[in-house]
Parts: structure tokens; sequence; C-alpha cells
């Protein structure tokens, strides 16, 4: 029954970047994902929608797609997926690759991800007051004036941390994420 | 019971909270908890976006130091996102040979390696219902919360994806229900239970996360709760921290308090509310607790400043120091 999926080589990309991603073309376009998505209705394309255009290997597009950093990955989309189509990792999957070949549109959330880890590398463990500054200051900061008063609060009730957790193992978690990376296959 | 306990970020300081009230109500039951040594962070939903080997190695290395630090089969965490990263790697590094391949070779850099399987991972809230049990808590029940109103709230990912297929109802679980009613509380129905919270989308994107949380909100108003009990760090934050700003923003005025699962378990135990790290929530509890004769604690004063060192370079005096 299943079709085959030689020929359309952005396709057989994500599929070998998702476990479980070969069932992608088992979609039934039934829209249970977009449905169920809490953020659905601020995606330019739904899941469903998406998937069409991956089948019909429509790269650009799904690439700037907004869909995948709208996701909150909630796995709603997962767990009623008649085709059990691992829906959320299909999206990780696309903000990767979108990463990789900087095609997304909007930098804040790429950005975000990219300052978590830049902590997580730096530590070995997140930092919210350094990703508050990091972050915050550089993207629309005058969005976030509301927010000043909450982080103070946060500290108040000694719920932030003005300085870094560090791990004793660093040096050993760098080698570990260094040699994973040149293992990465893209 | 002994337990590899894998904290998290969030509970070593915005969620101070839940790690104060979850190894008080674990020691209560006679429940070892010992946290993994030099546990890292589990890259949340963020390093899986930007690489997905190095994302697997980050969870990895906490999954081979459990495994290395002997004895335990099980690992607990009490963040719903960590349980689903380290749930999941584990389940995939076993589905997928491949993966484990990859994963292992990126941990022998460090000289760790992790057997997919050979721990058992487990949400804090599965372990208390299931081994615990619902009687032995009940037993245990000094102070009831006899006339409290509270909405369970699950979030997603204590219950979702669905990986081997035998986990709770992904949609309507009752557990937690049934673990609040045991302590004496009035549990409301809460029928958006299993919804998303907004995850990470109040820091990228305020206009989709306040709308899920006005949701949440309004939906335990409406069903007159006192307080939403929570399991999970992030939804605690997202609830609590942000409430004012979704008033702000959609003209409401809900003055809901947060609370953690264990911290509802020691209400009930009758330990110290300040124990459990009551009075930490931005959203007061007070008039909640006083609803079972339990005063609010003071919150901490800051801590003091620390001394200058004698040999430290010097420094201008500020008015009123010293």
């Amino acid at each position: 029954m299943s079709r085959p999926i030689s020929g359309n080589a952005f396709l057989e990309e994500i599929v070998a970047d998702t476990p479980g991603g070969e069932s992608l073309v088992t979609c039934l376009q039934c829209g249970t994902c977009g449905g169920s998505c809490p953020s659905g209705a601020d995606m330019d394309h739904t899941p469903r929608q998406l998937f069409a255009m991956i089948q019909a290997g429509m790269r650009d597009e799904v690439l700037h797609s907004n869909a995948p950093w709208y996701c909150v990955a909630c796995y709603y989309c997962m767990a009623r997926c008649p085709k059990d189509i691992p829906v959320t990792d299909l999206m990780y999957t696309l903000k990767r690759m979108a990463v990789r070949e900087k095609l997304y549109d909007d930098r804040d959330a790429p950005d975000w991800s990219q300052s978590f880890i830049g902590f997580v590398e730096a530590y070995g463990r997140s930092f919210e007051f350094g990703l508050a500054t990091r972050y915050h200051l550089t993207h629309q900061p005058l969005k976030k004036v509301g927010v000043g008063p909450l982080a103070l609060e946060m500290l108040v009730k000694d719920r932030m941390s003005l300085r870094p957790d560090r791990i004793r193992g660093l040096d050993q978690l760098r080698k570990i994420l260094d040699k994973a990376k040149s293992l990465e296959v893209v | 019971m002994r337990y590899g306990y894998y904290p998290g970020c969030s509970l070593t300081h915005s969620a101070a909270p839940y790690d104060l009230s979850a190894q008080a109500v674990a020691a209560a039951f006679g429940m070892q908890l010992e946290e993994i040594d030099d546990w890292n962070c589990c890259g949340a939903t963020e390093y899986i976006t930007i690489n997905k080997t190095a994302a697997y190695a980050l969870v990895g290395r906490n999954l081979a130091l459990a495994e290395a630090q002997g004895g335990l089969d099980q690992l607990v965490a009490p963040c719903s996102a960590c349980y689903l990263n380290l749930r999941k790697v584990d389940h995939n590094m076993a589905a997928y040979p491949q993966m484990a391949e990859r994963t292992n070779a990126a941990l022998a850099a460090g000289g760790l390696h992790y057997d997919p399987g050979s721990l058992r991972i487990r949400h804090l809230l599965d372990v208390i219902v299931d081994d615990v049990g619902m009687e032995a808590l009940a037993a245990k029940v000094t102070r009831p919360l006899h006339g409290l109103r509270l909405a369970p709230y699950y979030g997603c990912l204590v219950v979702r994806p669905p990986l081997n297929g035998d986990g709770p109802n992904t949609e309507y679980p009752t557990h937690l229900d049934r673990l609040l009613t045991k302590l004496g509380a009035e549990v409301v129905d809460y029928p958006l239970k299993t919804h998303c919270c907004g995850g990470h989308m109040t820091q990228i994107s305020s206009d989709t996360a306040y709308e899920l949380i006005r949701r949440l909100l309004q939906c335990a108003d409406q069903y007159k709760a006192d307080a939403i009990v929570t399991v999970c760090p992030m939804c605690q934050l997202n609830l609590d921290a942000y409430q004012s700003q979704v008033n702000r923003r959609f003209g409401t005025e809900f003055r809901l308090p947060v609370l953690y699962f264990t911290q509802m378990i020691g209400l009930a135990l009758g330990l110290d509310p300040k124990a459990l790290g009551l009075g930490r929530e931005i959203v007061s509890a007070e008039p909640a607790l006083a609803k079972i004769g339990v005063a609010a604690p003071e919150p901490e004063p800051a801590a003091p400043r620390r001394k200058r060192a004698e040999t430290g370079l010097p420094m201008p005096h500020r008015r009123g120091e010293d």
C-alpha cells in the first residue's frame, strides 16, 4: 500500500532525520493534527498542509513556514493521529533544517533556542537570569517592559539566581557534545 | 524504595518549592531519592531544535551517569519536560539501534556509555500514585484538605506522547484527581486538564502563550477552584508568574494560586508549610490555605549582602553600610 518515496529528496531527508518519520507518507489528510493544535490559529500552514506540501516536494515553502516555530510540543497531534505519525518530531526536524539553512523568516524563536543551549554548553545547566538579559534585551525589549517587575519578584521570592550553576564535568560534557555534533548527519 | 533522582534545572531555582516539597513527601513515605551526581540540563525543547545527535547525547550523559551510579533501576523526574526527554531518548535508543550507536559514540568521547532499557524512567506523580499508593497516602493524612476546591492540572508531557501505549489516558487522566480526593480535597472537573500552558511561548510569542494561559485560568475560575494543582515546573511558572500579565492583557482579574501536588500532599500530612516552599508563589496562596486553617508563611527576607573581603580593593562606602 505504501507509496515509494524515492524521487523526492526533500521527503527522504526529513524521514531519515526523524525517528518513525517514514509514516509521514501514510498521512490521510484528515486534519486531526491541526484541529488539535493549541497554536494552529497562528500557523500559516497546519501540519496536515505541510505534510502534503512535503510530499509535493515544496522545499522552500515548507522550510519558510512558521508552523514548526509555533509548535508548543504538547503532543496532542501525535497522541491523536490515526496513522501514528510523529507530528511533533517532524516539526523539530523541520526546525533543524530551517536553522541549518537559515530559512526561517522570524529569528526570535531560533535565537531563543540558540541562547538557551549556549548557556547549557557554557555551564551544563540552564541559566534563566542570563537568558533574560542576553535574549530579552536584544529581542523586542520594549514589548517585555511589563515583565520586569515579574523578574524582580522571582528574585525576591528566591526563585531566580543571578549566578549560573556549573556542573563539575564541563570538560567531559563538551567533549561529548563536540563529538555528537561531528556525528550529526546533515 | 530507592530511586535515582533527576531534579532538573527548574527545581534548583524557579521551582525550588517543588524540590523542597518532593523531598519532604518522599521522606515521609520512606522513599529514598538519590540525586544523580553532577547531572546536566536535559535540553528542554531547545537542543533538539538545533542538533538532534547533541540533544540525545546531552540527555544520554544523564542516563549514563544514573546507570553508572550503581544499583539504580529507576530514574524519577519531577519535571514533566525532563521526564519526557529522558524517557524519549531511552525509548528511541532502544527502538532505533542507529540512534543508540550514535549516542553512545558521542558518550564514549566522555568515557560514558548507556544501555537503553536499563533504567525505568518515571514521573514523580506516577511513582507516588503507583508505588506509594492511594491507601498508604490516605492513611497518613492528618490535616485533610476539607473545603478546598482544587483543579487538577496535568499539562502535556506527563501523559503524552504515548511511547509504548501503556501510559495513562492521554486526554483525560484521573490519577491526580483521585490522589487529591484521598487528601480530602474537593476536586473540581477540569476539562482543560491536559491542555498546554504555552511552554516556552511566554518567552517567544506572548500572544500565543497568554491566550493558552487565559483559557486554563478561566476554566479553573469557572469551576470555582481555590487553586490549580500542577505536576510540572513549566506549567507552574507560566500560570503563576504570568498571571498578572494575562490579567493586564485581557482585562481579567484572576487570582488563582498555582501549587505543586507535592505541596498539597505535604499539607495533608501536616508538614510545615514553609518546609514545603509555600509562600514563594507569585499569586498568593493565602486565601486558599486559610480554608484549611493554615497560615501562609512570610517570605524569607532577601539573603544578606556578602561581606567584602578585608583584603579586597577599597570600595566606596554605601550610606548606612557597616
